[in-house]
């Protein structure tokens, strides 16, 4: 069996990030395993602008802002093999993994970063009563299909879910010259980003459905039509607003879900709400020396956070590898309540913690004229007014080692949505 | 001039096909899908019933008994996946306690072997699961699950291999009778044959009143599932079965021999016989209705729902053998459940029924073994990678959810009556099968058929005629 330092499972922004940031930390020994034939995961099919304004300060596309980290991984030398699924990683960290060359290998890995990203909700998960004809896509299918194979799915199409990947296929679609009809979006607020409703819909005039949902597809063999009805607060289609759509294609935008199956059978304890596991500061999960980061973890829409929170996760592991597990240290637990729907990490260890960490959480609703506020036990440390706030858009809180070494006695922090 | 046509290429069909490639004859199978599998007998429980359920003295009774016991000797000789995990019928407190006597009555009679009553203690030590309010069960040691479409892919690959043409795309339009055979007119020109078998599913009516007096009604019985993620497959090890209740027939919840999670299905009369939608009201009435005999099934992970139709005959048996006035013509209609179970005897009835009118000899040729689609999560590290070692396509993984090579799928695609759609390669390979639904692997699928068979892109379609997956190129590229 042979032996690395540090495995990376997935090479898409996040295990890049993280293989970079270990190697730059003093690691040497680190294997990439990705299953697909290049590097860079999900950015190589979104070939839209709009990537790295946090990160490099300008405009980039996908498969160029996954360029710059690749670059990067070839710099330092950095060990990779492609076209390799990893089919197990087991509690004590042997990770078997398959490919044409080598057959089916094991690795035994001092630490092991997970960076397997997500997959796309599909419409049996949606329970989308009608016909299984050919025409309904998932929207990253449809778009490795146009953007990557060069094929168009279809002409007359209708989309549910307003998630950023259907809000791009809605322009995509449009430009290559289909005609996207509507977009239908279940909750009564949007799944994706503002500025891809207003670049992708508005500018194309493509309508979006607030509180609407498909309620039949039709077609034996084909996609012919889709009707959609608008739903009450209980999420349920409301007699007589049905609206029939006469269309050969459905794309699907309804949310995304951490792949985590290797991360369970090994073991990895896993967030009801996120899906992803549950990590401390150092985005290490339950076992020891297994970290996760990118989209495994929570589901991102920027990648400038995947990469940041990444590189930290490469950070932690290589501390990891040089030092042994962290000493016994004191765990502060993060609630998330009142409209905080979840945050990562769940965790944090004040005396082992960086000087400073990013809490990364989600809204369950949308909130005007409201404010994020932190407490330490029951005191409030900090309240931050926001304008809107919406569950599309990642928020944050910042914690600082030095406020945290005040309150030694410290049990609970608790962020939740408060009035301004 | 064939000997015998078969109309039909479900598991019926494939399986009287086999049966009879055991004789020299020149025989073939007009099917209008485009693979095998396509009907109702891609869309069932897959259970292989024990046998208590038909009225003692039915035709589906006999053959369903019959049938179970031929099951696992052909699971071995066809390799297909079979898995004998028996099955509960559950009793409710507010359910008559007699009505399982009375079953277990009637698996005697029937002669199921090894049927008997268990109490709630040892009945939760066998389903944990098994609602609080369930009593008293009907456990069936022979009760069985099997894959529906290995077993119907299987029997026809061993029919073809053994000489029988098939015919796909091919549909039946009428039937015209000379003095001593028949003239099949198909959309796909006519086809002389001196013996007809109507083995069309929920067409069976329509095919046997194309030539017969005595008019078959088959009524379209809806019956919609949920799939749930392997993740889910061990929420019950048994079959368990409802009593009949104030709420209906009851559905059934059942591990599938794949590891995933299967409760329906539902029974609604329609009048289309193309109708395999789902509905919101069918696919809502599932879970309140399987909660009366297992708790807390993980809804949260339905990975796919589905249809079936059941062909209802309006007499409600098995309509079986040469019709009185149309000598030569052989039904094998109102084929309803238990109709996968009974298929291995319904082939050997009917092919025994032919051969006998027509004179057939037996075919010394005969082999009725067939090898299936290697599983390589079966094998050890070592055997796999002597796999991988003579074929590296073994190695690379395209359907990631069920971990489906690239080697897999070349198979399916070059072997006998081999895949040449999407659903063709997910039935005989699982790619596409797991929590994706093919969201991932269908391009590259698409990829590998493109290459393969070889076809255009253009020409890649899921099933049918009409089901194509790309329209066009894209501008820029
Ligand atoms: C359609 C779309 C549009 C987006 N638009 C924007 C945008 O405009 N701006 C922006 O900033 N961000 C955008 N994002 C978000 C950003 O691209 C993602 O957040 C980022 O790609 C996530 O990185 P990741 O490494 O976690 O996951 P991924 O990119 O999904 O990479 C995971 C990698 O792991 C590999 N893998 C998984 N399992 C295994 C295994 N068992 N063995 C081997 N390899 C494995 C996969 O093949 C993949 O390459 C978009 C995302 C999508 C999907
Ligand atoms: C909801 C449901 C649950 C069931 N559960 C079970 C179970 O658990 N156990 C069990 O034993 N049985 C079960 N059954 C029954 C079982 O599935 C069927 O009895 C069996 O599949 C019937 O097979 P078949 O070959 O007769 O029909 P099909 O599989 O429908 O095959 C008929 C074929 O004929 C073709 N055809 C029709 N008309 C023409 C034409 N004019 N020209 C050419 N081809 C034509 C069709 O395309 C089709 O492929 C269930 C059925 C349903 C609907």
């Amino acid at each position: 069996m042979s032996q690395y330092d540090l495995v990376i499972v997935g090479g898409g922004p996040a295990g890049l990030a993280a293989a970079v940031s270990a190697k730059d930390n003093g690691i040497e020994k680190i294997l990439i395993i990705e299953r697909d034939n290049e590097l860079g995961g999900i950015l190589n099919q979104c070939i839209h602008n709009g990537f790295g304004l946090h990160t490099f300060k300008e405009e980039l596309t996908g498969p160029e802002y996954a360029g710059r980290f690749i670059e990067q991984v070839k710099e330092r030398n950095i060990e990779y093999k492609l076209n390799t699924m990893v089919m197990d990683i087991s509690a004590d960290k042997v990770v078997t993994a398959m490919n044409r060359v080598d057959g089916m290998f094991q690795i035994e890995a001092k630490a092991i970063i997970l960076a397997m990203g997500c997959r796309e909700r599909s419409r049996g998960a949606l329970n989308i009563p009608g016909y299984r004809p050919a025409g309904i896509y998932s929207a990253g299918t449809a778009q490795r299909l146009v953007n990557i194979e060069g094929y168009m799915p279809g002409h007359k199409v209708v989309i549910l879910g307003s998630g950023d990947i259907g809000l791009i296929m809605a322009r995509r679609m449009t430009l290559e010259g289909a005609e996207v009809q509507v977009v239908a979006e279940l909750m009564p607020y949007s799944g994706g980003l503002k500025r891809n409703i207003v670049q992708c819909l508005d500018d194309f005039d493509i309508p979006l459905k607030l509180s609407h949902t498909v309620i039949d597809i039709e077609g034996k063999e084909r996609v012919t039509g889709i009707t959609i009805a608008e739903v009450g607060p209980d999420r349920k289609p409301i007699p007589g607003t049905e609206e029939h759509y006469d269309c050969d294609t459905l794309l699907l935008s309804c949310g995304l879900l951490p792949e985590n199956e290797l991360s369970k059978t090994a073991g990895v304890t896993l967030s009801n709400i996120t899906s992803g596991p549950i990590v401390n500061d150092a985005l290490e999960t339950n076992i020891e020396g297994v970290f996760a980061c990118g989209n495994v973890l929570h589901v991102h829409d920027l990648v400038d956070f995947v990469s940041e929170e990444a590189s930290n996760a490469g950070k932690n592991a290589a501390k990891y590898i040089k030092e042994g597990k962290s000493k016994n240290s004191k765990n502060v637990q993060i609630h998330a309540v009142d409209g905080v729907r979840y945050t990562v990490p769940c965790t944090i260890r004040p005396d082992e913690m960086d000087d400073k960490v990013t809490i990364r959480f989600r809204v369950g609703q949308v909130f005007t004229d409201c404010s994020v506020a932190t407490y330490f036990g029951d005191e409030l440390i900090n309240k931050r007014a926001k304008k809107i706030m919406a569950p599309g858009e990642m928020e944050q809180v910042i914690l600082l080692k030095s406020k945290l070494a005040e309150y030694p006695d410290l049990k609970d922090i608790t962020i939740k949505i408060e009035e301004a | 001039m064939y000997d015998v046509s078969i109309v039909g290429a479900g598991v019926i069909g494939s399986a009287i096909a086999r049966e009879l490639s055991k004789f020299q004859v020149n025989a073939c199978v007009i099917e209008r899908e485009t693979d095998v599998c396509e009907g109702t007998s891609k869309a069932n429980s897959a259970i292989v019933h024990a046998g208590f359920d038909a009225k003692p003295g039915t035709l589906k009774a006999k053959l369903n008994v019959e049938g179970n016991a031929l099951m696992e000797k052909l699971s071995q000789d066809l390799d297909f996946p079979l898995k004998k995990n028996g099955s509960l019928v559950v009793c409710t407190k507010e359910q008559d306690e007699s009505l399982l006597d009375k079953l277990l009555e009637q698996s005697k009679l029937n002669g199921v072997p090894g049927c008997r009553i268990v109490e709630r203690e040892e009945m939760i030590q066998m389903e944990p699961n098994l609602a609080d309010d369930v009593v008293k069960a009907l456990y069936a040691p022979t009760g069985a699950i099997v894959c529906p479409f290995n077993l119907t892919i299987a029997l026809a690959e061993n029919a073809a291999d053994n000489g029988v043409e098939f015919k796909m795309q091919t549909c039946v339009k009428s039937i015209e009778r000379t003095d001593d055979y028949y003239v099949i007119h198909t959309d796909n020109g006519d086809i002389e044959t001196k013996s007809i078998v109507n083995a069309a599913g929920v067409y069976a009516d329509k095919l046997n009143n194309m030539v017969s007096g005595r008019k078959l009604k088959i009524i379209p019985r809806r019956g919609q599932y949920m799939l749930l993620d392997k993740t889910a497959g061990e929420h019950v090890s048994h079959t368990i079965f409802q009593l009949p209740s104030k709420m209906g027939k009851g559905v059934l919840v059942t591990p599938t021999v794949h590891g995933n999670l299967l409760v329906g299905p539902t029974a609604e009369d329609i009048d289309n016989k193309e109708g395999v939608n789902t509905t919101m009201d069918g696919l809502d009435s599932l879970a309140p209705t399987s909660s009366l005999s297992v708790k807390d099934v993980p809804y949260r992970q339905v990975i796919t729902s589905f249809a079936g139709l059941r062909a209802h005959e309006k007499d409600g048996d098995f309509v079986l053998g040469e019709a009185e006035d149309a000598p030569n013509f052989f039904n094998a209609a109102g084929i309803e459940s238990p109709g996968l179970s009974s298929a291995p005897a319904i082939g050997v009835m009917i092919a025994n029924e032919i051969a006998e009118k027509l004179g057939l000899k037996e075919n010394p040729d005969f082999n009725g073994t067939r090898k299936g689609i290697v599983n390589p999560a079966s094998l050890s590290m070592d055997e796999r990678n002597a796999l991988i070692k003579e074929n590296p396509a073994y190695g690379q993984i395209i359907c990631r959810c069920e971990s489906i090579s690239e080697g897999e799928i070349l198979d399916s695609i070059h072997r006998t009556l081999g895949a040449r759609t999407l659903d063709g390669v997910k039935r005989r390979t699982r790619a596409g099968m797991g929590r994706c639904q093919a969201g991932f692997c269908s391009p590259k699928v698409m990829e590998i058929l493109e290459q393969e068979v070889p076809m255009s892109m253009f020409d890649v379609r899921k099933s049918g005629e009409d089901s194509r997956i790309v329209v066009g190129y894209n501008k820029k590229i």
